[in-house]
């Protein structure tokens, strides 16, 4: 057994408990325990994504239990690659965060460690109850999170995020009681291996239940009658924070990927899936079309940025359930892209608006602006980028979803939706772009260069952000490789059987008499 | 035995989710705490209803399954904390947006 894929959860967690108990510590010292807790996260990431390239499943039997008895983690390219991409994304949020927005509340950087535990934990668990566990886990962090540095917006956005994910854990557990009541286990293997066998009295039930996991996941994803928490959310809380929050939605989608592809998918007839993936494309089109609305709609930079999260969330969840092995690995790529991106849209906006003599970063107040060419190029650079339009990764990742999605049946639709909604974002972009950068302002010439010289320009806030686009234009650059990865991972989630063996090994399921 | 639980069930989700929708925090704290007393209820009785088996083995012939028990434990812990937590959430929105209404101000006010 390999201690080094726990590491993912542990770090975070003692980093985390260490920070709490040394709440005294000076903030420098807390920070650098957080930049070197998350650097190692990254270099386990790393290692993550090559163990999972040379063995399909890794496994970790926690207490050395046999698997569908004790609680089982389980590495495969999927799962090591969403660690590579929270490990890189945190460690810009806490370097980002280190240039002063850790000071506006107290316990940032436990906060933060403990959301990773959540978020790490909910990749890597191969138990169903287990991952309600570790929702639990990010979300008691996010919520704080969200409230820190206080306010009436973040309260009030904190109590309606705070109440929709408490009555979505209630609508979990329901969902993981009637799985168990059914089939009497809770490992995702075996339940795989249950629900493939199970007698066809139980398909009402069982649908239920998965139709269940569909609202609980849409929640965390923002699937469209439960998106409304999240552009007021988003948009309130600070900028480090937002930029985390990125990949929240992303474990919503992951865990559907991973429920539905493999514990809802062993059988090749697949009844529950039907119905799921029939509810989910049309929620998932509307969701993409009111994102884009959204986008045009938006007043400033950060609930901008928030409907792009929707819109990314839209076409990940349109190309999921059309339930496409090419297509899955197109929309992986697209979800690496997307959480990059808008990471970096939210740290821009609190980067312009710092620099900005008033509004923050609202578009209808017209404000003299310092560091003009820097910041705009940044911004051109990154819209570029966000608009999917060449020489980078957004280009690649739409470029693929469409060339895959062409030969399905209604890629109409989905064609329609996703190049609609990215002529909402170039339209969006480009206004607040030349709004921001090429309004003339002769009256203020001179207080602007005043300002320019009393504040001068955050060299390790602009470094993170650039660090981030370069990471977004590296990706097209190393397209192929990361390509093959990701296909590779599609592979291994079309094929639930390969993970079942993996897991169970030569356990075989005592039958049903056992739980009647 | 059933349609007591059954009764129970419907009894604290209905009035859980009557109240979650209501316009003030204080009923969607006491909604969200009825609701996940009827969700624990829910998980207890998927280890099946029966009488004097208690969930160890060899005491009696028909022992209980004991993993729902650990399962409501953890459910237990967790909604009892984020109870505690939405109250003070509540309590402190509503002392800084002056208002007990779950979006901050009560849209009927304004037009008086």
């Amino acid at each position: 057994m390999n201690h080094l894929m726990i590491m993912p959860i542990v770090i975070p967690l003692l980093t985390g408990a260490f920070l709490l108990v040394m709440y005294r510590y000076n903030i420098g010292r807390q920070r650098s325990l957080s930049i070197g807790s998350t650097l190692l996260l990254v270099v386990f990431a790393v290692w993550a994504v090559l163990q999972a390239g040379l063995t399909d499943y890794t496994l970790y039997r926690l207490g050395n239990w046999q698997p569908p008895f004790g609680i089982v983690l389980v590495l495969d390219r999927l799962t090591a690659i969403m660690l590579l991409l929270t490990a890189l994304l945190s460690l810009f949020c806490v370097l980002y965060a280190s240039r002063g927005s850790d000071r506006e509340g107290s316990h940032f950087h436990a906060l933060l460690q403990f959301q990773l535990m959540g978020i790490n934990g909910a990749f890597l668990t191969g138990d169903l109850f287990n991952l309600f566990v570790f929702f639990e886990v990010l979300l008691i962090a996010s919520y704080a999170l969200l409230l820190h540095g206080g306010g009436r917006a973040r309260s009030r956005a904190g109590l309606h995020y705070v109440i929709i994910n408490l009555a979505g854990s209630a609508l979990f557990l329901l969902a993981l009681g009637i799985l168990y009541g059914l089939t009497g286990t809770l490992n995702m293997a075996d339940l795989a291996h249950v629900i493939a066998n199970a007698p066809e009295a139980d398909l009402p039930l069982l649908k239920s239940a998965s139709l269940l996991l569909m609202v609980v996941f849409g929640i965390k994803a923002a699937l469209l009658p439960l998106l409304f928490w999240l552009p007021r959310a988003y948009s309130a809380a600070s900028a480090p924070v937002a930029a985390l929050f990125a990949i929240m939605t992303k474990v919503g989608f992951y865990a559907m990927v991973r429920v539905f592809l493999v514990v809802f998918g062993l059988d090749d007839a697949a009844p529950a899936n039907d119905t799921v993936m029939a509810w989910l494309w049309p929620a998932a089109l509307i969701t993409l079309a009111l994102g884009g609305i959204g986008v045009l709609g938006a007043a400033s930079l950060r609930t901008l940025t928030a409907y792009m999260v929707i819109v990314s969330v839209g076409i990940l969840l349109a190309t999921f359930s059309r339930n496409d092995e090419q297509l899955l690995a197109a929309s992986l790529f697209y979800l690496l892209h997307s959480t990059c991106m808008t990471a970096v849209f939210f740290l821009l906006a609190d980067l312009i608006g710092r620099y900005r003599d008033n509004g923050y970063d609202r578009f209808s107040v017209i404000s003299p602006l310092s560091h003009r060419w820097v910041l705009g190029s940044v911004f051109l650079v990154a819209a570029v980028s966000m608009a999917s339009l060449p020489p980078f990764s957004g280009f690649v990742s739409k470029a693929w979803i469409l060339q895959t999605s062409s030969p399905l049946p209604d890629y109409l639709w989905l064609w329609a939706a996703i190049l609609i909604s990215g002529l909402m974002i170039i339209a969006a972009l480009s206004r607040a772009g030349s709004g921001w950068f090429w309004r003339p302002e002769e009256h203020s010439a001179t207080r602007a260069l005043a300002i320019h010289k009393t504040r001068p320009l955050d060299h390790a806030r602009t470094a993170t952000v650039c660090v981030m686009i370069a990471i977004s234009f590296s990706l097209a650059l190393f397209a192929q490789p990361v390509m093959d990865y990701l296909e590779a991972a599609t592979r291994l989630i079309y094929q639930p059987s390969g993970y079942v063996d993996a897991v169970l090994g030569d356990y075989i399921h005592p039958g049903r008499e056992m739980t009647e | 035995m059933e349609l007591v639980v059954a009764i129970t069930l419907g009894m604290l989700t209905s009035t859980g989710v009557y109240l979650i929708l209501r316009a003030r925090t204080f009923s969607v704290v006491l909604g969200l705490t009825l609701l996940s007393h009827g969700v624990n209820l829910f998980l207890f009785s998927m280890g099946r209803l029966t009488t004097a088996s208690p969930a160890v083995i060899g005491l009696v012939e028909n022992y209980t399954d004991p993993l729902p028990q650990a399962l409501v434990l953890t459910a237990i812990v967790i909604s009892f904390s984020m109870t505690a937590f939405v109250v003070v959430l509540a309590l402190k929105a509503a002392v800084e947006l002056r208002s007990d209404h779950v979006d901050g101000e009560d849209p009927n006010e304004d037009r008086q």
